[in-house]
């Protein structure tokens, strides 16, 4: 068997390892179907890992498209998948009409700019102000969970590791935890949005303050999960590991570095994969109602709008929303994974 | 002569001079009606540079006699003193090695000794350190492996990188705590000449947990057993004064072997049975429970 000398099933192991980590493990039995390795147990595999989601994907569009059009609303008829697609192209073109007007805009503006600087008259830069696209609100959403997402983990890690280490904080916290936990981000949002009103007032504001809003809003919304993880996981350190620091007299903050963290940095992740999915969740909600450009405006504009593309386009949008929570959720598995000192393979 | 006597009355220079002694311990565990006494008024004596095996059934309070010594857990009573000094709390001038090898599993091979180095030699330069936890991971066999994570490594490796981190600290003395005895035969009989060797290399005072009486003969100078608990006590001692080195399979023939071990085996079936007859004593309430057919109407029997 030729694809049994070593450097081809290294190259292999590392191939599988490297899906693994990426958390691409269904693809590992294509990989191994492949190179050879028991076919029908690989064949097996594929169809259980890819040839059956593809058939539940095709069967759900199916009964979509047949379902779909025997519904009459006052704008139209719920539209079906191939309405869906056709509305996606056409936001694609939509958006690269509007970068086309961009670079059209700043190329007259530089014709513009030597013709006044021939009659010698002072200019002014102007900046194009075209409404944002469908990739742009995609873009603004992320952002605001990202900086929302940052700003819980940055209070929720370290709150989360001192409630673990000391019962005195943890009792502190815990009633606090218990009530806010689980409050709906339709409630904080309108507090949220009168703090910031009332607090966030620079010359020139690098953040929108809708935008802070919601980032904030989705903080609120997404520490608890990992505060409590990160408390869980510190709280459970392995005795025997506690006991090498206490023989070894380690001071504090070496104990805390050097062996609770690093022990309870799987659970902190778990936590903080749950809060990213949290905080995508709610993002929606307070950008719809914060009007904070983002994929919650543009749900809440197309709703407005009552067209009849207005369904269409939402379902878009649902589905942007969803690939997009599932691809972080992924990249969480992946960070996840390259931490977790116990796993499968080392990244 | 090989015949077993209590400790008290040893005529030897180490029982005038002991480098770590036990007086009078007790501990128990639990409170009120379920507060069991593991240890009952333990008293040992230990001589520098003398490896001393300590050796008793499963669950006879081994590991909590080795957990008093290094200081993680306190004695209700008696005391603990180690070179005149009493013990109160854990410290690295006691290297433990754990039964469950206790590696952090996130630091590699040399990881593990460097934290263990680095917290103990805070006044060497880093350069000084690196080298000396290089070489407490060379002395073990696994220089060619130092970056391995335990995860990577055979029970036997990891034992060898616990025994490292142990060594590192350089204590004044060394508690092994059963290090052998969740490896396979084989691994076992390697790993009992390795620590030998490195005994033998520095001499360093060994206090040696086992339930092996064979590897206790193998590695100790003296071996004490422990009477089973509850309210465990210290049996008398018995020396070894086989040559150094000892070659496992040579010894298996050596009449004194063969006698410290049958006396041994002897004194601890005893003193097990014993405690057997001392237990069968107690009366169990049996719960009163009937067989009843647990087999599904319908379903073809499993018989």
């Amino acid at each position: 068997m030729e694809s049994d000398t070593p450097s081809f099933s290294t190259a292999k192991a590392r191939a599988i390892s490297a899906l693994e980590s990426l958390g691409l493990e269904i693809f590992v039995p294509a990989v191994r179907l492949v190179t050879g390795e028991d076919p029908k147990v690989q064949l097996q595999d594929l169809t259980r890992s890819i040839g059956v989601p593809v058939v539940s994907i095709a069967v759900f569009l199916l009964l979509w498209s047949t379902l779909a059009a025997s519904v009459e609303t006052s704008i139209g008829s719920v539209p079906g998948p191939a309405a869906v697609w056709t509305e996606a192209k056409g936001l694609v073109v939509e958006h690269q009409a509007e970068r086309q007007k961009e670079v059209e805009f700043y190329q007259r503006m530089e014709v513009l700019k030597e013709k006044w600087a021939a009659k010698g008259k002072a200019w002014k830069e102007r900046r194009y102000s075209g409404r944002p696209t469908y990739f742009d609100q995609i873009w603004t959403s992320l952002q605001t969970v990202f900086v929302g997402f940052l700003v819980a983990s940055l209070i929720a890690v370290p709150i989360g590791i001192l409630c673990g280490l000391s019962r005195t904080m943890n009792a502190a916290f815990s009633p606090l935890i218990q009530v806010f936990k689980p409050v709906s981000p339709l409630a904080w949002l309108p507090i949220v949005m009168i703090l910031v009103s009332a607090l966030y007032t620079p010359e020139n504001p690098f953040f929108e303050k809708s935008f802070i809003t919601s980032a904030l809003t989705v903080s609120l919304c997404s520490l608890w999960p990992t505060l409590v993880n990160t408390s869980l996981g510190v709280a459970s350190v392995d005795q025997d590991h506690l006991n090498v620091a206490r023989v070894l007299k380690l001071p504090w903050t070496t104990r805390v570095f050097k062996i609770v963290v690093p022990s309870a940095l799987p659970l902190i992740f778990t936590g903080l994969r749950l809060s990213l999915g949290v905080g995508w969740m709610v993002l929606i909600a307070a950008e719809m109602l914060a009007q904070n450009p983002g994929l919650g405006k543009f749900v809440w504009d197309m709703f407005q709008n009552g067209s009849s593309q207005t369904l269409a386009q939402i379902m878009v949008a649902v589905f942007t929303i969803g690939l997009i929570g599932f691809m972080l959720d992924r990249l969480m598995v992946v960070l996840q994974r390259a931490v977790s000192f116990d796993g499968a393979a080392a990244a | 002569m090989m015949s077993a006597r209590p400790i008290d009355d040893m005529p030897t220079a180490r029982a005038a001079k002991p480098f770590l002694e036990l007086r009078g311990i007790c501990k128990s565990f639990g409170e009120g009606p379920s507060r069991s006494e593991v240890l009952s008024d333990i008293d040992l004596s230990v001589a520098e540079g003398e490896f001393l095996a300590i050796v008793g059934f499963s669950g006879s309070g081994k590991s909590t006699l080795i957990n008093l010594i290094a200081g993680l857990e306190r004695p209700d009573a008696g005391t603990i003193e180690l070179d005149g000094k009493p013990i109160t709390g854990p410290g690295p001038d006691r290297g433990v090695v754990f039964q469950s090898y206790a590696l952090l599993p996130w630091l590699s091979v040399l990881g593990n000794v460097q934290l263990a180095v680095d917290a103990v030699f805070k006044d060497e330069s880093a350069e000084e350190r690196r080298i000396r936890a290089r070489r407490y991971v060379e002395m073990v066999g696994l220089g060619a492996a130092h970056w391995k994570y335990p995860r990577e490594l055979s029970g036997g490796m990891r034992q060898r990188v616990s025994v490292a981190r142990g060594l590192a600290m350089d204590p004044k003395i060394l508690l092994l705590d059963e290090p052998l005895s969740a490896l396979d035969a084989l691994t076992r009989g390697t790993l009992q000449t390795e620590i030998e060797q490195i005994w033998a290399a520095d001499r360093k005072t060994v206090v040696l947990i086992t339930n092996d009486v064979d590897e206790a003969i193998l590695l100790a100078d003296r071996i004490v057993p422990l009477r089973p608990g509850p309210r465990a006590s210290l049996g008398p001692s018995f020396e070894v004064p086989l040559e150094r080195p000892r070659d496992r399979t040579a010894v298996n023939d050596d009449p004194h072997f063969k006698k410290i071990r049958n006396e041994i085996t002897h004194y601890l079936t005893a003193v097990m049975g014993e405690s057997a007859s001392a237990n069968s004593k107690r009366r169990f309430v049996k719960p009163d429970v009937k067989p009843r057919d647990l087999r599904l109407r319908g379903l073809p029997s499993a018989r």
